[in-house]
């Protein structure tokens, strides 16, 4: 091959596609990380191998239909990408405080495109989806006293394609590059002409492949919880978490099919010349911004509407009282769900839709701090005399609504269309959005896992180490977020590499340094996590209620057994465990039934492998292993059809030993 | 909140109850069978009405680009109605016949039912060879899809819908075998009305093509 060919990319064999020498690492950032990460990713396989953990990771983890199992792997593919998308948030806080006075600083061009459109993708799709669905996994079916959710293979089934999804993002790392087009990829940036190698392909293909596991597991958690909840649980006394969810899968299953669609038109577009959104040939790229806002701004509820769920457990609990307003709690998430659909067009105002338009969609994003303050003020009237503990989630909690109240309100400044023709595109923009998800998503996601880590696990989280995070998490929030608000206020732009004014330097300094302290509080929660993990006896709860909780799922052990509930429990009013707290229920300790259990399965995992490889060899347009792939897919998931015992029974008396342990640890408890 | 002991709809907060009745109100101590399946119907009609989002997606993408002809040929120079009515009216009959294998699985008659699934089979392969006729003879001609807005429209909703139509027989053939081998068991009946839901389904999203796209293309 041509040595012009190699440089620009543009060979091609029918053996390996676009793949060449090229496509290693080039920079020596790059490479850097490339030896680090391929020396862990050895040593991590090495010491799976050398304490012969392969048979157990794939016989009760990988292979594993149980919904507990999956949700823990959701938060562990979560944590592995936020470590990853932090790492390119203090890249770019690093770049953007150097590049003064004729500096470029460190990161090229396109090295600098590509951070920043990883960033926001990874903390998007692969960070606060998975901890989202991870959390909705684990939590919905205990809380509506089920044994498992309606779908169980399908469910591992989504968690797989969800990490085939991040798989493709952190190949592009070390092979070719990601997109250098921002987070959404417009066209026509992001059509062949000028984006012509591998980044927005293999954007596509990781949002894609993730896409139908996100779908799948929507359809799956709305099924289940209007399908499998316990005699009793009236819709209008689900826990609020399981209401929130409810809404949140609604909007995954109308919102992602909208994301799958675009993303097939812009491949369209890129694989086979077709006019969806090009410049010429009567395409129109305007659609494709449309088209993606459709999608995106309901997926930022999908992000927050779980959370308000947790605040609302977490509030509840840790005030011993009864949720303040529940209904208009549900409807205000009802309300949300619906508003979500008809703001979309706010994200471009100044695109030329016209005054009345941009009005008519300024006054609906407005209209949606309503329902959305009074969840607000549920929450406070529930701390309101009430006996508040300050654990780690209601700390949490506190430091959300702060934060959050002042996101929503930049939020609500950015509606005006006028305000938003200045602030638009700018640093203030930035601002706005991170705090809104990271007080709002991040905050509640670090509550959830400091509320049901106990229940997961069996062990609470260290307290001191937890704290430790917090005061450096919140603290740095403010100290690398205002600055942005200052900057966007004075005008200064989004995806900027070099800076001409040196005024503005010291802000971004400040910037940096509230990102140097997120990452002392990410560094304590890995050391929170550890010293737990290590100190588990001291930590240990043997109750399964460490928390005085109010829901079902602090009804049964932690962590719970595979079957849930050895007796499916009745339900007479909201906060079903707290009415059986007070009404002095005792569990049944007798009189076990066999229970019928849905079989673990590796057809997910094959399933998502050869997505990966199809994804792989579009990428690099190898077009003989992307058909052989897809037939392997169409062919394996037809022979899984013909598998009919996907089903088996636990016998009475496992169930009555699990149950007899239980009485023997609560016993020793002293409960 | 000591003061408070009883709220709606909780029986158990007068203390008569003993344990064992408490026990009683609050757990089912009898095993409820959840039917197997349950929740396949809703599963796969969330599915469908995903699918059918995709489908508006297109539509809508046919509302904005359907008059951008760069220049290039348009509906009237290039649909031809009478082979579209009868395209049309093979899938109408496939999903009549489609019916027909439903009335046959109802009364248990294995035969009868894949019977009419090959017959459902046939018309849908009808529908096919014609769709990629009349698509060869559109490229034939230049209209291919990288033609104009139009075409790359066009193509991609009528193509969407010829691919569901595809893998609905792929789904079919996958079924009959099924059946053949282990009748028609609750997890066969209900495969095939799964696969009902979506034949249908497609016949719904093809009236939309053949109304919006031929009919009033031809305006």
């Amino acid at each position: 091959m041509a040595i012009e060919a190699v440089i620009n990319h543009s060979h091609w064999s029918p053996l390996l596609g676009r793949l060449g020498l090229d496509a290693l690492p080039q920079e020596p950032i790059v490479m850097a990380t490339f030896v680090v990460v391929a020396l862990g990713g050895m040593a991590v396989v090495g010491a799976l191998t050398y304490f012969k953990l392969w048979g157990y990771l794939w016989k009760e983890w990988f292979t594993s239909v149980d919904h507990k199992k999956i949700g823990i792997m959701y938060m562990v593919l979560g944590l592995i990408m936020f470590l990853r998308g932090f790492s390119d948030a203090i890249m770019m806080r690093i770049q953007q405080a150097i590049a003064f006075n004729g500096s470029e600083g460190y990161l090229t061009a396109h090295h600098y495109d590509q951070v920043f459109t990883a960033h926001g993708v990874i903390m998007i799709f692969f960070v606060a989806m998975p901890f989202v669905t991870g959390l909705m996994n684990y939590v919905v079916p205990l809380q509506i006293g089920a044994r498992d959710v309606s779908f169980p293979f399908l469910n591992n089934f989504s968690f797989w394609m969800t990490t085939a999804g991040a798989v493709l993002v952190m190949m592009s790392l070390f092979i070719g590059e990601f997109a250098q087009t921002g987070w959404l990829a417009y066209p026509p940036l992001s059509n062949l002409s000028y984006s012509p190698w591998v980044g927005v392909d293999y954007y596509i293909w990781a949002l894609q492949i993730a896409g139908v596991g996100t779908l799948l597991s929507g359809v799956n958690l709305i099924a289940t919880i209007v399908k499998m909840r316990a005699p009793g649980m009236t819709m209008m006394r689900m826990p609020i978490f399981t209401w929130t969810a409810l809404c949140t899968n609604v909007l995954i299953v109308a919102a992602f099919p909208v994301l799958t669609a675009v993303m097939t038109m812009l491949t369209a577009d890129r694989y086979l010349g077709f006019n969806f959104f090009t410049n010429d040939f009567g395409g129109n790229p305007m659609m494709y911004v449309n088209l993606i806002w459709i999608w995106g701004h309901p997926e930022v509820y999908i992000l927050i509407l779980p959370l308000f769920g947790v605040f609302s457990e977490v509030t509840a609990t840790f005030s011993g009282k009864r949720l303040f307003g529940y209904s208009s709690m549900v409807y205000a998430t009802l309300v949300i769900t619906i508003l979500s659909y008809l703001v979309w067009l706010h994200h471009f105002f100044t695109m030329g839709s016209g005054a009345s338009v941009n009005s008519f969609f300024g006054i609906t994003t407005m209209v949606i701090s309503i329902p959305t303050g009074a969840k607000l003020f549920n929450w406070l009237f529930t701390m309101y005399r009430g006996r508040i503990r300050f654990e780690l989630p209601m700390m949490w909690t506190v430091a959300f609504m702060l934060t959050f109240t002042v996101g929503g309100m930049t939020g609500v400044l950015l509606a005006v269309p006028p305000a938003d023709f200045v602030l638009h595109n700018s640093l203030f923009l930035i601002a706005h959005f991170h705090n809104v998800i990271i007080g709002g998503v991040l905050f509640g996601i670090f509550a959830a896992i400091n509320y049901w880590w106990p229940k997961a696990f069996g062990f609470k989280l260290n307290e001191f180490w937890g704290k430790v995070s917090f005061w450096l998490w919140v603290p740095g929030f403010w100290v690398a977020f205002t600055p942005l608000y200052v900057l966007g206020l004075m005008g200064v732009t989004r995806r900027m590499r070099v800076f001409d004014d040196p005024s503005l330097q010291i802000w971004f300094v400040i910037a940096g340094i509230g990102a140097a302290m997120i990452a002392g509080g990410i560094g304590a929660m890995l050391v929170q996590f550890a010293v737990s993990v290590w100190k588990r006896e001291a930590l240990r709860d043997e109750t399964g209620d460490p928390w005085d909780g109010r829901t079902l799922e602090w009804s049964t052990s932690s962590p719970p057994p595979e079957y849930n509930f050895a007796f499916t429990p009745i339900v007479h009013d909201i906060d079903a465990y707290e009415d059986m707290k007070r009404c002095g229920v005792t569990r049944p300790v007798e009189g076990f039934l066999p229970i019928h259990m849905p079989k673990g399965t590796g057809t997910g995992v094959v399933l998502a492998g050869l997505s990966t490889v199809m994804g792989f060899a579009m990428i690099w347009y190898i077009w003989w292993l992307a058909a052989i792939a897809f037939v392997g897919i169409i062919g394996y998931a037809i022979a899984h059809t013909f598998n009919y015992k996907r089903d088996y029974y636990i016998p009475a008396e496992s169930v009555a030993e699990t149950e007899a342990a239980r009485t023997r640890q609560l016993a020793a408890a002293g409960a | 909140m000591t003061s408070i002991t009883t709220t709606a709809g909780a029986p158990g907060t007068d203390k008569t109850l003993s344990p064992e009745q408490l026990r009683a109100t609050f757990f089912q101590l009898e095993e409820h069978h959840h039917p197997e399946g349950d929740s396949t119907m809703l599963g796969f009609w969330m599915y469908l009405m995903s699918d059918c989002l995709i489908f508006a997606m297109l539509f809508a993408a046919y509302g904005v680009l359907g008059g951008s002809f760069a220049a290039g040929p348009g509906p009237k120079d290039l649909f031809e109605l009478p082979l579209v009515a009868v395209n049309t009216a093979m899938l109408l009959f496939s999903s009549i016949t489609y019916g027909f294998a439903m009335l046959a699985m109802a009364k248990n008659q294995k035969g009868a039912t894949i019977a009419w699934l090959l017959v459902t089979a046939v018309f849908g392969a009808a529908f096919l060879s014609i769709e990629l006729y009349e698509f060869s003879t559109l490229i034939h001609e230049g209209a291919t899809p990288m033609r104009s807005g139009f075409l790359t429209s066009f193509f991609s909703l009528v193509g969407t819908h010829g691919l569901h139509v595809t893998f609905g027989l792929i789904w079919l053939f996958t079924l009959v075998s099924q059946i053949a081998t282990k009748g028609l068991i609750p997890a066969n009946k209900r495969r095939l009305m799964c696969l009902s839901l979506f034949w249908h389904f497609l016949d719904v999203i093809w009236i939309g093509v053949f109304t919006f796209v031929y009919l009033m293309g031809m305006l």
